[in-house]
């Protein structure tokens, strides 16, 4: 990849953590803030270079399938989808009133583009598994891909995806677990064990590919890495929660939060100097 | 002779028997039908749809949540997917992927959950499904279907395919009693007026219909004349039939192979409160209990849901 085009995607990572960061401001109750910042990366580069859309047409037969398990990514995943161009940017500025496009967790029926409504943890692998099952058997070329946060492994549903990916040898399916360590009630593996969670998802039969999560060129590369014969994919994106705004990184308090004006701009200011 | 020749060929199959054999027919009249289990393709019998179908069959194993999620998945590639598995597991164990993967999406997915109530008699109550009903009633957008036996099961089937939402179909094991001879276009929210009675009309779903029948006979020969209505669709359910039938009659007796909290009983029972109707009003089935476990008629004797206990249970409320 050209410097230019990994350039691009770097770029377009802090206008997503911008965006989030306004919306922390601007939205009375706060945002899943940590969360989405801590996918600022992956969401740029499968928005705008690994799966291919049509924003013009949201339900194009040929696009690729994108869920996101952690329907709590919504603001940061609302600012990708935004700067791709399903709907106008500024439906950000309406987060989470009254019947609103976009709110805490993404719903099929207000966003266009969305393929499926979620919020509730240990749902999007099971739904992408039988999506994937349903591009097999039609013999599509789309792919799917799956958004998780690293906490929602702790639910059993999961691994009960996980096994029957791989059972059904989904070379079709990429999942991504934004491994950014920290679940509401503190670090994972204090809250409940993950680790190894590289080698579990390893002997659950699956193409695992590790990566910094925040580092658009590792990210790309795991993202264009061919998928081994007849194995389903998972990127472990491992990131850092609240990632580009220092008073936030690795913080339990980062995952929800509101921002006063003061602090708003510290953390625009932050992330302007990165961009 | 002209009646022999109409007579369904599903007369006498148990309503999973028939889930089985119009599943078939459905996939080869469509294309987008799949079917889904988790280790039970043999006991919610897809053995001949798996035969007939293996890159459109999908087993899950024992994983009901996996299993629901992965119908939705499939759905929203624009399959029709066939789900099931014992009720219980269903509505409880799969219940949130029901709800919110299916049901809030408005997914085309077709639950039909066998071995409801307390069909797998000696199983107890951790395999009995009492709650299912109520369940899924709450569920907004998702259809509530119990057949009476094997020909409304395939009726129901039949026009199930060209549902947009969601629909729950509640099956049993054992055959039920014949209620249906003929095959006949199932028609959603539409309660059947079985018989007629003046002094009380038993209000009845699913393998019960058949008992309710005999109970009204029973209570022929005591001199009452009882009703009884097939409420198939618990929803949207018959409000109208519903209203006629509790204006004209002088009790209403609900009964049901279903906890009496939250399923057709007291669905039946917010119509007839909110149209200010002033009836006798009893709800029958399971009355808020576990269940314990023996062979299934020995059961439906024990709760006096056999024909015996129905009758006797409409004549006490009428006395």
């Amino acid at each position: 990849m050209s410097n230019e085009y990994v350039k691009n995607l770097e770029r377009i990572a802090n206008e997503i953590r911008r965006d989030v960061i306004q919306t922390a401001r601007d939205c009375a109750d706060g945002v899943h803030i940590g969360g989405s910042l801590s996918l600022a990366e992956v969401y740029a580069v499968l928005f705008f270079s690994a799966a291919k859309l049509d924003p013009n047409n949201p339900k194009w037969a040929d696009r690729d399938r994108i869920i996101l398990s952690k329907g709590h990514g919504n603001v940061g995943f609302s600012a990708a989808m935004a700067h791709r161009g399903f709907f106008p940017l500024e439906e950000l500025k309406n987060y989470d009133k009254l019947n609103s496009m976009l709110s805490m967790h993404v719903d099929k029926h207000r966003m266009p583009g969305v393929e499926i409504s979620s919020g509730s943890l240990g749902h999007g692998l099971p739904i992408a598994v039988g999506a994937a099952l349903g591009g097999k058997l039609d013999q599509a070329k789309w792919q799917v891909y799956c958004i998780l946060g690293d906490g929602e492994m702790m639910e059993g549903s999961n691994w009960e995806a996980l096994m029957s990916g791989a059972h059904y040898q989904l070379d079709n399916l990429t999942a991504v677990i934004d491994r950014n360590m920290y679940s509401i009630d503190g670090p994972t593996e204090e809250v409940m064990s993950l680790e190894p969670l590289a080698d579990k998802i390893r002997g659950f039969g699956w193409q695992l590919v590790e990566v910094d999560g925040n580092d658009v060129e590792q990210v790309l590369d795991a993202f264009n890495r061919v998928h081994d014969t007849g194995k389903p994919k998972l990127i472990l994106a491992n990131t850092i929660k609240g990632k580009g705004v220092s008073f936030l990184e690795g913080k339990t308090s980062s995952h929800f939060a509101h921002f006063n004006p003061e602090d708003a701009d510290r953390a625009l200011a932050e992330v302007k100097q990165n961009g | 002779m002209e009646n022999e020749t109409k007579k369904s060929q599903f007369v006498g199959k148990s309503s999973r028997d028939v889930f089985g054999k119009v599943l078939v027919e459905l996939a080869e009249k469509d294309q987008r039908v799949v079917a889904v289990t988790g280790d039970l393709s043999g006991s919610v019998r897809m053995t001949e749809f798996k035969k007939r179908f293996p890159n459109r069959f999908f087993n899950f194993g024992i994983a009901e949540q996996n299993m629901m999620g992965a119908s939705a998945g499939l759905a929203i590639t624009g399959k029709i997917p066939y789900v099931s598995t014992f009720a219980v597991f269903a509505s409880m164990r799969a219940g949130e992927q029901a709800r919110t993967d299916i049901a809030y999406n408005e997914l085309p997915v077709r639950i039909c959950a066998t071995h409801s109530g307390m069909s797998l008699g000696v199983g107890g109550a951790t395999h009995h499904s009492l709650e299912d009903i109520g369940i899924f009633r709450n569920m907004p957008g998702m259809i509530v279907l119990v057949p009476a036996d094997g020909v409304e099961t395939a009726a129901m089937l039949r026009i199930s395919l060209a549902l947009r939402g969601p629909v729950y179909i509640r099956l049993g094991r054992p055959k039920e009693k014949t209620v249906y001879e003929q095959d006949f276009k199932y028609i959603i929210g539409k309660a059947d007026i079985l018989q007629e009675g003046k002094d009380i009309a038993i209000l009845v779903c699913g393998g019960l219909v058949g008992h309710a029948l005999d109970a009204a006979d029973l209570l022929k020969d005591n001199g009452v004349d009882a009703g009884v209505v097939n409420v198939s669709t618990i929803k949207p359910i018959d409000k109208e039939t519903i209203i006629k039938v509790a204006e004209s009659t002088g009790a209403i007796l609900t009964v049901e192979e279903h906890n009496i909290i939250n399923g057709l009983g007291s669905a039946v029972a917010e119509i007839i409160a909110e149209a200010g109707i002033r009836v006798r009003f009893k709800r029958h089935g399971i009355l808020d209990t576990f269940t314990t476990s023996g062979p299934y008629e020995d059961l439906h004797a024990y709760y006096l849901l056999d024909a015996e206990g129905i009758a006797e249970t409409a004549q006490n409320l009428i006395e």
